[in-house]
């Protein structure tokens, strides 16, 4: 195989993975969409209990929105740097990536506790079952991006940028913005009509 | 625009998604806290402010569209959409109606 076939038939595979990682994140937004519907329609059961008026705080929804969003701007910013070859670039971009991403999740389990402790479990009602299950899924979602992002981004450290970790560092970056798309719904559809 | 500036972005690109989605963030935010507008119209700019921002980051950071032919990226985002919609509106739609006919009569 002459190098240039060689170089042809890698950025093949390549662009295979991420278009199969691609259809792997369609079928999650159609979980995502099952849990979206589930919300609405079970929104107003609250069984005599709190309702999404009681209970959302719109400034700390905010801030994790920004957070995430941020997050999802800095992980594009590192995978800028790759055509430069830039390691270092792209390994501190990634650590702001994880730190705005760490602390998205810091708030919602602050929040999730707050809400237990203040006695509205998921237990209570329709209501609070749909949206610990809606946001709860998302931020486990996020934290599992959190926890991939670590198993990659060590070994760049290590052995350097390879073929193989550039075509999973993308997957990597499709999934992290798909996340915030995911979370502009929960932030308008759950926190800002849950207020009004 | 070269193979490696396509399938990553541009620092333009990603910077304008950026802005626009802060704003438009922002502008959703204002809009409930703000109280300037109520009821339908409320509910339709919030929609409608959600919809701007997805189509911002889908093209600005996911780069969708921007593939060369065939485009099966945009093909299957087009049919997980379609599969989308008629799963929630058709949720909605139903219990809605269940929701009014069960209702207790007086």
């Amino acid at each position: 195989m002459t190098h240039s076939a060689a170089h042809a038939h890698h950025h093949e595979v390549h662009s295979k993975t991420v278009f199969g990682f691609w259809v792997y994140i369609m079928t999650d937004c159609i979980l995502f969409s099952c849990l979206f519907a589930t919300y609405l329609v079970l929104q107003n059961g609250t069984f005599g209990g709190p309702s999404s008026r009681d209970l959302f705080d719109l400034r700390f929804a905010l801030i994790e929105t920004i957070l995430l969003l941020t997050s999802s701007f800095t992980s594009g910013l590192a995978m800028l740097s790759v055509p430069e070859r830039n390691t270092k670039k792209l390994v501190a971009w990634f650590a702001v990536t994880f730190l705005l991403g760490a602390s998205f999740v810091a708030m919602e389990i602050t929040e999730f506790t707050h809400f237990v402790q203040d006695g509205h479990s998921w237990e209570k009602s329709a209501f609070l079952s749909a949206f610990f299950t809606l946001v709860g899924t998302h931020g486990l979602h996020v934290s599992t991006g959190l926890l991939w992002m670590i198993i990659l981004i060590v070994p760049v450290m290590r052995h350097g940028l390879t073929p193989v970790s550039l075509k999973r560092l993308t997957c990597l970056r499709l999934f992290w913005h798909f996340l915030d798309v995911v979370w502009i719904f929960i932030f308008t559809l759950v926190y800002l009509m849950g207020v009004l | 625009m070269s193979k490696a500036a396509s399938e990553h972005g541009t620092l333009k690109s990603y910077w304008l998604g950026f802005i626009l989605s802060i704003g438009l963030t922002l502008a959703a935010y204002w809009a409930v806290v703000g109280k300037l507008i109520a009821g339908k119209i409320l509910i339709g700019t919030l929609l409608a402010l959600a919809l701007a921002q997805t189509v911002v980051q889908l093209v600005l950071f996911l780069h969708l569209g921007q593939e060369s032919k065939p485009r099966w990226n945009l093909l299957v985002f087009l049919f997980m959409l379609s599969v989308l919609l008629i799963l929630v509106f058709g949720s909605l739609w139903i219990m809605y109606h269940l929701n009014y006919n069960m209702m207790p009569t007086e």
